[in-house]
């Protein structure tokens, strides 16, 4: 009784939502007009800082999907678009090593994803509270390894003692939790407002299902970042791979990538061009876009919530 | 309401004893057990293993028959050119980007917080964010396709009888090629804390400022930076306990292009010299005095911030 009484007001008026960041519509009058050789040279600096990050992708993207004829005339990579082909795509979809690797990717991020999540909410919301039952030395267990790593050697000798080595297992379990991560959740958990999760519990709710069913659903867009900081964690890991993996048929699509674009082995099927087959550019690029499209799809629905879910957590702490 | 512990408001009644709180919290300590377990077997559990940096391991007898050397493997990294090399490679690298990496997000950020329109804003922090979700090797592959021998710069280059230019595989020009990467890839998404902290900055700061006759820049020196300063000190901590670990993955990837010599770093000897050419121990003395030296880095730096009167990463 003293407990709620007590505690739930200054919990409370802890938990109000963060402040909205200050939204200018309009300059204030106290701002005076910057002049046009200061609003010109923002507007270059900007525009090349743009240029800079989408240029690059629009001509592989475009080279990718372009015929061998417009790849030919271009002298290699195609600013203009040309005829457009797929048969790059078709190529390196219908199996072989690109295929395979794909579906490497998808599976180890898929379950990665899901079990990271798991562990990780569990983690941050049995850590929400400040004051119950070894809170601190299990926030202490997870904060230290922030600050010192054991190292590549002995990491991989665990794995391999573990049998791990050549197995789905080694890419997921030793990248499982991110502790910056937990804390960022954590952070987001311990600012709802007490008196919820009170009124819950006085209510029957069991600590599960005050998760599941109260905390959760008010916690979608912290989620889903983490979520993606996760998913793009296991899709893009390149060396777990290359330490763990010894079976270039178990090879993720990082790996694959760098050995048909930095390493120069040829695309299956590159070699063949009297066939009508897909130029060698063409299938670098769309290996390149294979890398890259999983994380275009999933950005623009979480990308707006970035600061909100990442700020609160490295605030809070 | 004054207890034992310390903490200014306790969720819940400290006092109670253990059993009574342990009934209470069993769901929540249960909850965290899993990722317990697995920081205990993935995190904790190696750096128990690091017990092989002072033995002659083998992995065909394993840890408990591999004979102790004491600290022989210690001196013989600490004599090896090779080491002092990659030391040295990885401070330079450090170095030139403290310099030419750390302003630019802080300078990026308060760009765009000074654009008045909060869409095309938001827009710009879309686009910039991006490459930051994109894999080492794809960025890598992505400078190729563009300043590779066969990219797009020595393509247009040839194609308007000029001399192509060798980027991707100069171990001269290579610090510069790192650090763009680098830019290209993390910049964008290095602005987001500051973009946080310059939003949390009271606006009535800058009108009082511009009330009393400071002009765009004095108000930049005077109100701006200072709002950013500890944002900036936090980072700084951060970047300085980690002056050891430097693009680990863009090193491994461009290592053939541009040889060891311009691309050998501390973790890069470990792996290279540990699994690649099997003498374990030695790798895990070279890799346990990086992880110790880190680990007094950030400790240091994070007293001198204190020193300084700011938070830094962790209080107390």
């Amino acid at each position: 009784m003293s407990t709620l009484t007590n505690k739930a007001p200054t919990r409370a008026s802890a938990a109000k939502p963060p402040r909205q960041p200050r939204t200018k519509p309009e300059r204030p009058i106290w701002d005076e007009e910057p002049g046009a050789a200061a609003k010109a040279g923002k507007i270059v600096v900007l525009a090349v800082v743009v240029l800079a990050v989408l240029g690059p992708l629009y001509t592989i993207v475009l080279t990718s999907i372009s015929s061998q004829a417009t790849i030919t005339q271009a002298g290699g990579l195609v600013l203009v678009p040309g005829e457009i082909s797929f048969a790059a795509y078709q190529q390196i979809l219908s199996g072989g090593v690109v295929t395979r690797a794909v579906l490497v990717s998808v599976g180890v991020t898929a379950t990665g994803t899901a079990l990271s999540m798991v562990v990780s909410i569990l983690c941050a919301y049995g850590l929400s509270r400040p004051g119950s039952f070894a809170h601190t030395p299990i926030l202490f267990t997870l904060l230290i390894t922030m600050f010192f790593s054991a190292g590549i050697i002995p990491a991989y000798l665990l794995v391999s003692g573990l049998g791990l080595i050549n197995t789905y297992w080694a890419l997921i379990l030793p990248s499982c939790i991110s502790v910056f991560n937990i804390i960022i959740l954590r952070g987001f958990f311990m600012g709802i407002d007490r008196g919820i999760l009170d009124s819950a519990r006085i209510d029957g709710a069991s600590e599960w299902r005050t998760l599941t069913q109260i905390v959760l659903p008010m916690s979608k867009a912290v989620t889903a970042v983490i979520a993606l900081f996760y998913g793009v964690g296991y899709w893009n890991a390149f060396f777990n791979a290359i330490l763990y993996i010894n079976d270039s048929s178990m090879n993720p699509l990082q790996v694959v990538l760098r050995s048909y674009v930095l390493q120069g082995v040829s695309v299956p099927g590159q070699v063949d061009v009297g066939t009508g087959a897909a130029a060698g550019p063409a299938l670098q690029m769309a290996v390149i876009v294979l890398a890259m499209i999983p994380i275009l799809i999933v950005y623009p629905f979480v990308q707006k919530h970035f600061t909100k879910g990442v700020m609160i957590g490295a605030v809070k702490g | 309401m004054s207890t034992g512990t310390e903490r200014k408001a306790p969720a819940l009644r400290p006092k109670a004893n253990l059993r009574l709180r342990f009934n209470r919290d069993r769901s929540l300590v249960f909850m965290a057990l899993p990722a317990v377990i697995l920081l205990a077997v993935f995190a904790y559990l190696p750096m128990l293993g690091n017990v092989v940096a002072f033995q002659d391991y083998s992995p065909y007898v394993g840890i408990p028959d591999s004979p102790w050397v004491g600290m022989d493997n210690f001196a013989r990294v600490l004599a090896d050119p090779d080491f002092w090399l990659a030391v040295k490679n990885t401070l330079v690298i450090t170095a030139f980007q403290l310099v030419f990496f750390f302003p630019i997000p802080i300078a990026l950020a308060m760009l765009l917080n000074s654009l008045v329109n909060p869409r095309l804003r938001a827009a710009i922090q879309a686009v910039v964010y991006l490459p930051h979700f994109f894999s080492w090797v794809l960025v890598v592959s992505v400078f190729q396709q563009i300043f590779g021998g066969a990219g797009l710069l020595n393509q247009s280059l040839r194609a308007n009888g000029w001399q192509a230019v060798d980027i991707m595989t100069n171990p001269d020009t290579f610090l510069f090629l790192l650090t763009s990467q680098a830019v290209w890839k993390d910049a964008g998404w290095g602005i987001i804390v500051f973009l946080a902290a310059l939003s949390a900055i009271d606006p009535a700061q800058y009108e009082a400022a511009a009330v009393d006759g400071a002009g765009r820049w004095k108000r930049m020196w005077h109100v701006t930076l200072p709002g950013l300063r500890s944002v900036i000190v936090l980072l700084l901590i951060l970047r300085l306990g980690d002056s050891l670990t430097v693009g680990f993955e863009q090193m491994i990837l461009q290592r053939d292009a541009v040889g060891a010599e311009a691309s050998e770093v501390l973790d890069t000897f470990v792996y290279y010299t540990g699994v690649q050419n099997g003498d374990w121990s030695y790798a895990a003395a070279a890799g346990l005095i990086k992880g110790l030296v880190s680990l007094a880095l950030i400790l240091t730096a994070n007293k001198v911030a204190h020193i300084f009167g700011e938070s830094g990463v962790y209080s107390k």
